[in-house]
């Protein structure tokens, strides 16, 4: 059984045909959030990295994002494709340019500036 | 007798011993595992630390390279430089194949990035990331031995020091834990000997890799700082990065422990060999050939390598004043036909500017071409060029260890020096002479107005009785020959 099921919002967007439009289209359209997040086994530095992710997607991109949670101890070589070497690592694969956060992402503030959010602001 | 009590007492308590001594691995790296006394230690980690351009990367990835091919033992590399494909590239170009080691599963490589700017942090972490995929790595081929180039990187990738110290002191631990050899390469520091200090984590084995130009003349230098429970050579040896890799010259002054040889080997010359007690020089001894300009050194001295080659055995000339065909040449014409002993394989001319290189570097060519050719004789013409490539001390130094190494092996060897004027006693250049045992000096004196005549002076020869008389010789296409008193 893969452990690194996808975990998505209730409404993940799905009428987007190429994902690279959504990133040309920004300034109209609501972009596509794709997080992963790199851990290795179910610590609690995990889960709490994996509820602070939760807690601010609903809040800044409700509706259009999903997480894939990927654990390293299942599946080592996956650590190689997003260069990991620190647990946890939340990657931003898209929108691009892809951006990495590690650590527990208890710094909400930074984690907005990481993903983006924050100088902009947001598009809410 | 004393001196075998020792022996003997050694030889009982030593089983008992060998079981608790420090187990090494073999670098396979040429001169390296004698530097060492028998290579790194075994599921321990060695610190290679040097400023940039030294040499560090290579020395870790031909210990995992060598490991692979000469002693099965698969090899890791993580490296956080340079990507799989630039190391693929650099040591192709050393004439190793590291695809086919990989397809053979005797190598991993993973290239390690971390790009500060993409990054940020909040909140604890760990380098597990990093542990999984060298566990990974690991696993995949089985490895026994492990190189991390360069781990301090991760200094600089991220923000949080105190992490990065606890993970690594965690890494090495596990590295132990997991029984392969690894070694560390690190960036030599300002004040201490890497920049992050990782030699406090890495205290078993540690080596500095120096890489030094004097008067524009660039020389690499291998040191062993630290080796814990172990006997090392404590000196800077002189190392070589050529086609072949790297190779440490492990000469040093080695003391006089060589046993000296009673067996003559002729001069090449008749009439010499007649003044040498009727016999010639003794085997393994060092010749000095001294001589004003124009005096006849090179042709005693290719005499000499044509009587070696004659009995059959190898002789290596290296030249550093004339190309191998103008020494073929000239030889040719005093009646020296060297070219059918190249031919035959028996004869090897090395011929270099003594600028190409520093002295160092000299000295580890020396050291190469005689490992590999074998010769029971060398030529060295003339050692008075090696002077401009250093102050006279060091080529004192230098040919101190090399007369050593060569004494060791039991060759023969013939220096020729160039001196200047007419002050031949007094200006033995480097004032080498107490470095040989045999020491012919030529000249030539003007007899008026028609004629000069050549010179030769045996001044010494230890171990035997010789004719100190002064005589004169001529060259001619037969070649050398002396005659009796002047």
């Amino acid at each position: 059984m893969a452990t690194s099921k996808p975990i998505r919002s209730r409404k993940t967007v799905k009428d987007d045909p190429q994902p690279g439009n959504s990133l040309k289209a920004r300034p109209f359209k609501r972009p596509v959030w794709e997080l992963r997040l790199y851990v290795a086994g179910m610590t609690p530095t995990s889960i709490r990295a994996f509820e602070n992710l939760k807690r601010l997607c609903e809040e800044h991109m409700h509706g259009a994002y999903k997480i894939q949670v990927v654990d390293l101890l299942e599946r080592p070589m996956l650590a190689r494709g997003d260069q990991i070497i620190a647990v946890p690592t939340l990657v931003r694969r898209l929108p691009t340019p892809v951006k990495k956060i590690i650590g527990d992402l208890s710094n909400t503030e930074r984690v907005l500036v990481g993903l983006d959010l924050r100088p902009a602001g947001g598009w809410r | 007798m004393p001196a075998r009590a020792v022996q003997k007492k050694k030889k009982t308590t030593s089983p008992g011993l060998s079981s608790l001594v420090l187990e090494k691995v073999p670098t396979g790296i040429r001169g390296l595992d004698q530097v060492t006394h028998g290579g790194f230690p075994k599921g321990r980690t060695a610190l290679v630390c040097g400023g940039p351009g030294t040499g560090k990367t290579l020395l870790g990835l031909e210990f995992l390279v060598r490991g692979a091919l000469l002693y099965n033992e698969p090899g890791v590399c993580i490296a956080m430089e340079e990507t799989a494909q630039e190391l693929v590239t650099n040591m192709a170009s050393l004439g190793y194949d590291l695809p086919q080691l990989i397809r053979q599963k005797k190598l991993a490589i993973d290239y390690v990035h971390i790009e500060r700017k993409q990054i940020e942090e909040t909140g604890e972490y760990d380098l597990e990331g990093l542990f999984i995929r060298l566990r990974g790595a690991i696993d995949q081929v089985k490895a026994k031995r492990v190189l991390l180039d360069t781990i301090e990187l991760l200094f600089l990738g991220l923000k949080n020091d105190g992490i990065v110290r606890a993970e690594l002191r965690r890494l090495f631990h596990w590295l132990k834990d997991a029984g392969v050899t690894a070694v560390v390469t690190a960036e030599m520091g300002e004040r201490t000997l890497t920049r992050y200090g990782l030699e406090e984590y890495v205290a078993d084995c540690v080596l500095v890799l120096d890489h030094r130009v004097n008067e524009q003349i660039s020389t690499r230098r291998l040191r062993v700082v630290k080796y814990r429970g172990s006997s090392h050579g404590t000196n800077e040896y002189p190392f070589l990065l050529d086609d072949q890799g790297i190779s440490v010259v492990p000469i040093t002054s080695l003391g006089l422990t060589h046993t000296a040889s009673t067996e003559r080997i002729s001069s090449g010359v008749p009439t010499l060999d007649a003044m040498l007690g009727k016999k010639g020089f003794f085997r393994g001894s060092s010749v000095l050939i001294t001589g004003t300009a124009g005096t006849g050194k090179s042709s005693f001295a290719a005499a000499f390598a044509g009587a070696a080659c004659a009995r059959g055995e190898r002789a290596l000339y290296f030249a550093y004043e004339e190309s191998p065909s103008q020494i073929l040449r000239n030889m040719g014409s005093v009646g020296q036909d060297l070219e059918k002993w190249i031919n035959r394989g028996l004869l090897r001319i090395h011929a270099t500017r003594p600028t190409a290189a520093g002295l160092e570097s000299h000295l580890a060519t020396v050291y190469n071409e005689i490992q590999e050719f074998k010769p029971t004789v060398v030529v060295i013409d003339p050692i008075t060029n090696l002077v401009a490539v250093g102050d006279l001390y060091a080529v004192k130094a230098m040919l101190t260890r090399l007369i050593d190494f060569l004494k060791l092996k039991h060759i023969t060897a013939m220096f020729t020096n160039l001196v200047f004027g007419s002050g031949i006693m007094e200006e033995t250049a480097v004032g080498i002479s107490s470095l040989m045992d045999t020491w012919i000096v030529l000249g030539d004196v003007d007899q008026g107005e028609a004629e000069r005549m050549r010179t030769l002076n045996l001044l010494k020869s230890r171990g035997m009785s010789h004719d100190t008389r002064m005589h004169r010789f001529i060259l001619s296409n037969k070649g050398i020959e002396i005659h009796g008193n002047k």
